[in-house]
């Protein structure tokens, strides 16, 4: 009964965990902020599947329909969809500078520059 | 029935793009693969009833950030340089972080279940009192635009940061290459 209860959190943890290991394992600071986007809507799943009541209805009012899933993790989550947007924005920029600053986006490259200064 | 069977068939389709997204090194394809990861994304929300974040989702994380993405590239080159240190350490910490996080849930309450803790506070309010409080069929957007107006401020606050923070980096700054700038003295 644990695994039909519980087996969506756990893929969306396994989605999770695949972009976290994009963050941590790739050298490319591009590919590493696909990678926080990744983990980041993976979250945004966790977030809506948690507030999904089964047989529920979306959170606009009708009559004669009683159940409606929980709003209030969806009013967050578009919020965190926002603020990412924006935070992905910012981090891409300072991407472009190191770019036009090293020559380079690979962590391995940087690194190798700073060194040598 | 057919919404298990549909649940599965994205959940399992997010896995396929996220894990092709891991192992392919030209970058224009890991964004596309984002790309297509959320869109399945804002799909599986409309699944989960969740239509206003499924929309906002189709049009700033599928629009938005892809073209973010893929204008950054365009920029700094699209190939990546495959990784000379081995990748152990990572999987690693992400397995031990993954089997911390599957811990976590063996305490949750199960997926859809009405009588879940997060149920009984405030949402009921929100659901009962909506219509009489703001006269909006939508609680959603009463929640966000009236009950919670003050954190949709914080968010205006922070999207605002972080054009100032991207024209300062980026727009402000003069185009200037440093040889050529000398000489031109």
């Amino acid at each position: 009964m644990t695994i039909a209860g519980l087996y969506n959190y756990w893929i969306v943890i396994l989605l999770m965990m695949t972009g976290f290991y994009v963050v941590i394992s790739s050298g490319n600071l591009v590919k590493k902020i696909i990678g926080l986007n990744l983990f980041q809507a993976s979250v945004f799943i966790l977030y809506i599947s948690i507030g999904k009541i089964a047989n529920g209805h979306v959170p606009i009012l009708q009559d004669g329909v009683s159940h409606y899933s929980n709003p209030l993790p969806h009013v967050l989550i578009l919020t965190a969809i926002v603020v990412g947007v924006s935070t992905t924005a910012l981090g891409l920029a300072l991407v472009v500078r190191i770019r036009e600053s090293y020559g380079s986006v690979e962590e391995e490259e940087i690194h190798r520059q700073d060194e040598s200064l | 029935m057919l919404i298990e069977a549909v649940n599965i068939v994205l959940l399992a389709l997010l896995a396929a793009t996220a894990i092709a997204a891991v192992r392919l090194h030209d970058l224009f394809a890991v964004a596309m693969m984002f790309g297509i990861y959320s869109l399945l994304a804002a799909v599986m929300f409309v699944l989960l009833d969740a239509l206003d974040v499924a929309f906002t989702e189709a049009a700033v994380g599928v629009g938005i950030s892809t073209v973010l993405m893929l204008a950054t590239i365009g920029l700094v080159g699209r190939h990546e340089l495959p990784s000379t240190h081995r990748s152990l350490l990572p999987l690693a910490v992400v397995v031990a972080t993954g089997a911390a996080l599957i811990y976590g849930t063996l305490d949750m309450p199960f997926f859809g279940d009405p009588g879940a803790p997060v149920h009984q506070h405030v949402a009921p309010y929100y659901i009962s009192q909506s219509p009489h409080q703001t006269g909006l069929p939508n609680v959603v957007t009463s929640v966000l635009a009236s009950y919670r107006g003050y954190d949709t401020l914080g968010e205006l606050a922070v999207i605002f940061t972080a054009g100032v923070g991207v024209l300062a980096l980026l727009g402000l700054r003069r185009r200037k290459r440093p040889g050529k700038h000398r000489t031109a003295q």
